[in-house]
């Protein structure tokens, strides 16, 4: 009892020597508060924490920083603090390397999540002056999270000397904010801290106004009112961009597993039930690939995407092929069978992979190019889907150019608008048919490729997009390429424009039931081809 | 008059059809109520059921094949009108399982109890009572296939459009049943039946009436089916199939045709459904998906579309031999369809019946056939003339052209 009270007045003494000397704001005693720091209890680290950070000196911010960070460390035995990192010991102050004794025994200084703040708050006002404006941009922001008002003069003196426009806007922020908050601040101040708050904080503008409407005078609540409503105009313009984005990143994908089916559709007249087959076959020439890259080449494992790309578009091109020499070619004129025929082929390869592969999903991994997110002028973009809609415009410019600009397109739209001139012209129509089908299927094998990076893996793949692309290549028209990218866009923002309000499933029956109704306007779509071929 | 319509449809092979199943109307039954189990010739509880769901598939496809093989309109969404007749009859079920529900409640289905439903949705009353559920089974897919069809053929949507966006509606059909708060039961459906009419579903009389009336129903839809073909509304449905341009142009109501033909076979679905529904015990969102209703094509296909045994026989063997492959060789069915749909397009345009035709060959079949374009897969050259424009006719000569 007695040697326990002993060792109290003990600890009392030898911390409030250091206490008092720090306290004096002499530079002289940091060592001094660092050393008491082994030995301190929570509410007088926090002494120390904020008298260490009254100094001013950065030499402090690496041991605040260990501290906040559990990094901190006392030798039980000869009462050193030091920073431990990894397997070696720091001088707090210097930074260099100690070597412990052997009998030293380490344990951590403790800190609660109240202390953290302490820390970080007196980290902000350190970092607010340092040479870094990144650092000086952290610290104005860590202020803006935790307003104080005793921190005014720190910001007013930073923001005097502040010359990075992005950090002297952080500061002004931050500043607005505590001056908002502090209920003993004129009337005039905190009214022109409003839009201050509301242009500079960021995401957090809406709640930290609210906050300070709750206990705000009446002339200062209609302000901040103002202030919020106009934020939130603006917040909705953004979200409304940020549907427009969602939409136009689904559109992409629908567009990629539509043109194939548009091409074929409009070139033909043949419906392929088997399409989404051919991207689910896509995906799975990626899946191979990348096992296969990942078994003996490693190190291309990021480029396995690209190298899956060829690949896919000649597998399920060759498949393409095939199926048109084997089954489309004899059913020719006859457009309903061939619907029923390509269903049968679908079911086929469905259940053909399920025996190979298991009706499991598979995984493919993203390539780290393409992983994560990005903010773009407040708009979150993940880079995948950012990807998706890169290479869905990729996909159709060399559609467009290959049709356009080459002799097979040639012959390809010669066939499209009448089939029987362009036979007697000298074209190849049943080649022409074959390469048509084969190019077609490329694609949506390709399509398959980068819907890996976003849908999982599974026989059932194309099932979920068939009746989608169908509804794109309905709405669009046939004949025109432009017509499919217009309605796959449109498809794909006006779903993500009704999500929010409708849900996702009934947005999807609205689109489907507008869809019918408009085949009604216009039976053959957005840019129908117009002439005789349209009887055909 | 109808006399005279009546005896002409009645022709011999007709008669024979009916004939066969009203007799297998009361035959089967007899055989499974009046002869004991274990004896020769009796037939088994599980089988009568299993005939019946084989016989309402063959509505099904006979009313498919009215609207396909003979007005040339290729629906991918038979299956739902097939499972929005199955729905108002499973409604009607519903509330007469009464207070025997799990939660015991005396007007509200288990499902809505579940979901803390207070009252029933309108749309629920007057299912209590069975000639109202039973014209619904009519009218609701009735009225759907007339306000569809009236619009699409209004706006002349025709060939594979026509057939895309009926799948679309039996897509976006599938979608809504699935969600909760249609109040249809959801994913889950409608199921856990007690009564029909005061018997019990379960019991083995009520299952041979059951089958009974489905073989009834089936005889009537064939007699309706003859008599719609065999008058001349039934030629003109040909005509619209084989030449809807000139048809037309010729001054008949292409529209009219087509919208009488869609809402009768939509009708006839709904009635399939109906029977179906207590057969199997269940009726859920699934029968809405697409795949369901390109499988009642295949039905039609195999059998012979274009006739009017040709889809009954395809829609019981098709289904014979899904369950014999589910239950013996599960991963191979789908290669079985599959493969179904490609021999059937490719070699067999015109189905068993039409096999049969040409293999047994009476006199008449023989003349049509000669007629009759090629069936058989045609060389490329000779493809690649049929389907371009055809001189002879303005347009839409790319459609098939089943002999009969």
């Amino acid at each position: 009892m007695l040697t326990h009270f002993l060792r109290l007045a003990l600890l009392t003494l030898s911390l409030l020597l250091p206490m008092q000397t720090v306290h004096s704001q002499d530079t002289v005693d940091i060592p001094a508060g660092i050393a008491a720091m082994g030995e301190a209890s929570l509410r007088e680290l926090g002494d120390i924490v904020t008298s260490l950070a009254g100094t001013g000196d950065p030499a402090v911010v690496p041991v605040l920083t260990a501290l906040g960070d559990g990094n901190l460390y006392v030798d039980e035995t000869s009462g050193t603090v030091v920073i431990q990192r990894g397997s070696t010991h720091l001088d707090p102050l210097t930074g260099e390397e100690i070597t412990l004794g052997a009998d030293a025994d380490l344990s951590r200084i403790r800190v609660n999540n109240g202390l953290r703040r302490d820390i970080d708050a007196a980290l902000a006002g350190m970092t607010l002056m340092s040479d870094n404006p990144g650092t000086r941009l952290t610290a104005a922001n860590g202020f803006l999270a935790n307003p104080d008002p005793a921190n005014i003069p720190l910001l007013d003196e930073a923001i005097a000397v502040e010359t990075d426009a992005n950090v002297l806007k952080a500061m002004q922020a931050a500043r607005a904010v505590t001056v908002l908050g502090d209920a003993e601040q004129s009337l005039e101040d905190r009214q022109a801290a409003v839009p201050v708050v509301a242009s500079g904080a960021g995401r957090n503008a809406i709640t930290i106004l609210n906050a300070a409407r709750a206990d705000a005078p009446e002339e200062l609540a209609a302000s901040i009112a103002a202030a919020i409503s106009g934020l939130e105009q603006e917040r909705a313009v953004w979200g409304a961009l940020q549907n427009v984005w969602f939409g136009v990143s689904l559109g992409s994908v629908l567009l990629l597993a539509a043109i194939g089916l548009a091409i074929t559709f409009g070139v033909m007249g043949v419906i392929n039930m088997a399409h989404g087959e051919m991207v689910m076959l896509g995906a799975y020439t990626t899946f191979i690939v990348q096992l296969v890259i990942r078994q003996n080449f490693p190190g291309l494992l990021d480029y396995s995407l690209l190298i899956a790309l060829p690949c896919a578009f000649l597998v399920t091109g060759a498949i393409g092929v095939g199926i048109e020499r084997g089954i489309i070619r004899w059913l020719y004129g006859r457009p309903l069978e061939t619907l029923l025929a390509t269903w049968g082929l679908s079911l086929i390869l469905q259940q053909t992979v399920r025996s190979i592969f298991g009706p499991t999903n598979q995984m493919v991994i993203a390539p780290t190019w393409m992983s994560g997110s990005t903010e773009f002028l407040g708009l979150s973009i993940t880079y995948n889907r950012f990807w998706i809609v890169i290479f869905a415009l990729v996909v159709f410019a060399l559609l467009l150019l290959i049709l356009n600009r080459t002799p097979l397109g040639l012959q390809m739209r010669a066939v499209t608008q009448n089939r029987r001139m362009a036979s007697a012209m000298g074209i190849r129509t049943p080649f022409v048919d074959a390469m048509t089908f084969g190019l077609g299927s490329g694609i949506a094998g390709l399509a398959g490729v980068a819907l890996t990076q976003i849908d999982n893996i599974s026989p059932n793949l194309g099932q979920n997009y068939i009746i989608d692309s169908f509804m794109v290549v309905v709405f669009g028209g046939v004949g025109n390429l432009w017509g499919t990218l217009v309605g796959a866009l449109s498809l794909g923002i006006a779903n993500k424009f009704l999500e929010p309000y409708a849900g996702a499933v009934l947005g999807k029956i609205l689109i489907l039931v507008l869809i019918i109704l408009f085949i009604q306007r216009r039976p053959r779509g957005l840019f129908a081809l117009k002439g005789r071929a349209v009887e055909q | 008059m109808l006399t005279q319509a009546l005896f002409r449809a009645l022709d011999k092979k007709a008669v024979w059809v009916i004939g066969i199943f009203l007799a297998v109307a009361v035959l089967v039954p007899m055989a499974n109520l009046l002869i004991p189990a274990g004896q020769f010739g009796h037939v088994p509880t599980y089988m009568v059921s299993l005939m019946g769901k084989y016989l309402s598939y063959a509505i099904l496809a006979l009313a498919l094949d009215l609207v396909w093989g003979y007005c040339g309109i290729l629906s991918l969404g038979h299956g739902a009108f097939f499972a929005l007749g199955g729905y108002a009859m499973g409604m009607y079920l519903m509330r007469q399982i009464g207070t025997r529900g799990v939660y015991g409640h005396p007007v509200l289905p288990d499902f809505m109890v579940f979901l803390n439903w207070k009252e029933l949705p309108w749309y629920w009353f007057g299912f209590d009572n069975f000639w109202f559920a039973m014209a619904m089974v009519v009218s609701v897919p009735g009225l759907l296939a007339f306000v569809f069809g009236f619009f699409a053929f209004r706006s002349r949507v025709t060939g594979v459009y026509l057939s895309i966006i009926t799948q679309a509606m039996t897509f976006a059909l599938l979608l809504a049943f699935f969600r909760n708060d249609m109040g249809f039961g959801g994913n889950n459906g409608l199921t856990d039946f007690k009564d029909i009419l005061g018997s019990p579903v379960q019991a083995q009389s009520t299952r041979a009436a059951l089958f009974a009336a489905t073989a009834i129903a089936l005889a009537l839809s064939v007699l309706i089916c003859s008599l719609i073909v065999n008058s001349k509304l039934g030629k003109v449905m040909v005509a619209v199939r084989d030449a809807e341009s000139r048809t037309r142009f010729l001054g008949y109501p292409v529209e009219y045709v087509k919208l009488f033909a869609f809402t009768v076979s939509a009708v006839m679905a709904g009635i399939a459904g109906a029977l179906y529904v207590p057969q199997v015990g269940i009726i859920n969102p699934s029968e809405f998906e697409p795949g369901n209703s390109i499988e009642v094509v295949i039905w039609a296909a195999v059998g012979g579309r274009g006739t009017l045994i040709g889809p009954i026989i395809g829609a019981i063997v098709v289904n014979l031999g899904k369950s014999w492959f589910t239950t013996t060789l599960p991963d191979f069915w789908l290669f079985a369809l599959g493969t179904l749909f490609i021999f059937t397009t490719l070699f067999l345009p015109r189905g068993i019946v039409g096999l049969w035709s040409q293999v047994v060959g009476s006199r008449r079949t023989r003349r049509v056939s000669d007629a009759a374009p090629p069936a058989a897969p045609t060389p490329v050259q000779s493809a690649d003339i049929e389907r371009g424009e055809d001189p002879a006719s303005f347009g839409n000569g790319t459609q098939a052209k089943p002999a009969e």
